[in-house]
């Protein structure tokens, strides 16, 4: 064996574990299901070979949590990026250097525990012995915040913000400060200096994190089911239901398609318009 | 501004706190005080199905953690060798593994197991009276694809601030690759193995919606932890969730000191 021959053999065999991996479960699976999504519900659940687009046309069935989908997610990210900004310019630009770092993980930590609890948490918070309980306590009666779209909100922001503020902090904090000297000395207030300098340099960052978000959101289980109590529900807990209990495969192969199609649609256009033709720029996530 | 960031910090540490707190309670129910008890610790730790369900989670989350350290170690290394359509395809791979939410995950790999198990079931019922169910071995493959590309992110990103010229000099200095790479090059890279290898652990001893999926009758602590919830909140949880909450931020901030610590010796 050659010297060439020798280390293109190594190099396949350092990717092929991975390559395995992705091809059996992520590249396969994807074809199965799009495969699935032109079938048939078998008898007894899961599939039964056929080719009908009437899964696709069943979708309106499901457009309850399409629709609480598109209009929730799209609104939980704004209100998320909104409480996430002055955050990340707080730490970028009001922290000193040798604290920035500590406090930034520290916002971010919260995102990489358990999903699952922290929401649990908001079930107690805004659950009939939390914030109902103490509102009544001053004498504001009947108010009812779990199981409705503003408990869902309410949640998105406190599991996003996490992941939002990062994004936003990297595009301030590389900021050349030197631009913001030379627009107090050619007189304009530190407000105008904001509006425009500061706040049209840190959309990319806006826009990075708003991506993560509101693809992370549009897929979301646990949060609708937690703190929507199943009147406020998303796609995803559609697909738990399609997958797992009426076991309706062909269905929920096609909204799960549908699902994936709007995610990349979403990345598309974050590409052609945020990262512009050189799509160069790369934000790390971890 | 200072006040609003105080403000932010309560926000996202409130709830965790008041789990905590609450775990604490004597109280029966999940907000109801009643003096500092521990009683609730004791009481899941001695139930079966708690344990139970954790020496599953723990199973899952250490051979996970271990493979996933190991093929995207790999998989760095091996990336560093190749350039063109096979780099961008493998890139774009490991962002669609990281970025796609879990529940896309969970679906493509039970559909993926279901075909399978489809396919080569007749054929060993036939051969050895045997059929392959969804299991442990399920959970740990479907974690170990999307932790893949999170060790190997955190693995390239240390191999592209090295130093080339160590490289260089330990090459010079007539070592094979393999002792070069042994010598010089593991030891550089460990810091980010370790980072990933404790993420990796984390993500996966926390996934429920994934595990969700692909599981079959096994149950993990998270797993346990939803049906609960769904039964009806009680201060058990408040229990288990400390011990699970605090499990996790103590890993990260062991990868985060891990990886600060890598970096500083980088530097040459």
């Amino acid at each position: 064996m050659s010297d060439q021959e020798h280390s293109r053999a190594v190099t396949a065999l350092l990717l092929a574990p991975a390559g395995v991996f992705f091809f059996f479960l992520l590249i396969l699976p994807m074809i199965v299901v799009l495969v699935y999504s032109f079938g048939e519900r078998a008898d007894a659940g899961g599939y039964a070979p056929a080719f009908t687009f009437d899964n696709y046309l069943n979708l309106p069935a499901r457009g309850k949590a399409f629709f609480n989908t598109l209009t929730l997610a799209p609104f939980g990210t704004l209100l998320t990026a909104l409480f996430a900004y002055p955050m990340a310019y707080f730490l970028a630009v009001k922290v000193s250097p040798r604290w920035r770092v500590t406090m930034l993980v520290l916002v971010m930590a919260p995102f990489w525990t358990s999903q699952l609890l922290r929401y649990y948490a908001w079930i107690l918070i805004l659950g009939a012995k939390g914030i109902p309980s103490w509102l009544e306590w001053i004498g504001i009666q009947d108010v009812r915040i779990i199981n409705t779209p503003w408990a869902v909100l309410i949640g998105a922001v406190y599991g996003f913000l996490p992941l939002m503020v990062p994004p936003i902090y990297v595009s301030l904090e590389k900021l050349d400060k030197r631009l913001l000297e030379a627009s107090a000395d050619l007189g304009a207030t530190p407000w105008k200096s904001f509006l425009q300098i500061t706040l049209p340099l840190s959309l990319p960052g806006v826009a990075t994190g708003s991506m993560l978000v509101f693809i992370l959101l549009m897929g979301d289980y646990i949060l609708p089911q937690f703190l929507g109590g199943g009147k406020v529900y998303f796609i995803g807990n559609a697909l738990v239901d399609l997958f797992l209990q009426s076991r309706n495969w062909p269905f929920g192969a096609a909204v799960s398609i549908a699902l994936v199609i709007i995610m990349f649609v979403t990345i598309f256009f974050y590409m052609r318009f945020v990262l512009g033709k050189s799509g160069q720029r790369r934000v790390a996530m971890v | 501004m200072r006040i609003y960031a105080i403000l932010i910090y309560l926000f996202l540490y409130g709830p965790i706190a008041l789990i905590v707190g609450f775990s604490f309670s004597a109280g029966r129910y999940a907000m109801d005080w009643q003096g500092f008890s521990l009683e609730w610790y004791g009481k899941a730790f001695s139930n079966p199905l708690i344990t139970e369900a954790l020496v599953t989670s723990l199973t899952i989350a250490g051979t996970t953690a271990f493979l996933s350290a190991i093929i995207g170690t790999l998989t760095a290394l091996g990336l560093e060798r190749v350039a063109g359509w096979l780099r961008h395809f493998f890139d774009g791979l490991l962002y669609v593994a990281i970025m796609v939410p879990g529940i896309v995950i969970g679906i493509s790999t039970l559909v993926a197991f279901v075909t399978l198990f489809n396919i080569i079931n007749p054929y060993l019922f036939a051969a050895w009276n045997l059929r392959i169910e969804m299991g442990v071995w399920t959970v740990i493959a479907a974690h170990v694809l999307f932790n893949i590309a999170v060790v190997c992110l955190l693995v390239r990103a240390r191999l592209t601030g090295m130093d080339r010229s160590l490289v260089e000099a330990s090459e010079d200095l007539y070592a094979t690759p393999m002792g070069t790479f042994r010598q010089v090059v593991l030891p550089l890279l460990t810091p980010s193995i370790l980072a990933g290898f404790l993420l990796a652990f984390t993500f996966s001893f926390e996934d429920f919606i994934i595990t969700f999926f692909v599981a079959g009758p096994n149950v993990t602590l998270p797993i346990y932890v939803f049906s609960s919830i769904r039964r009806g909140v009680t201060p058990e949880i408040n229990a288990v969730g400390t011990v699970v909450l605090m499990t996790s931020l103590i890993l990260l901030v062991l990868a985060q000191l891990i990886l600060q610590r890598g970096s500083r010796t980088l530097k040459p």
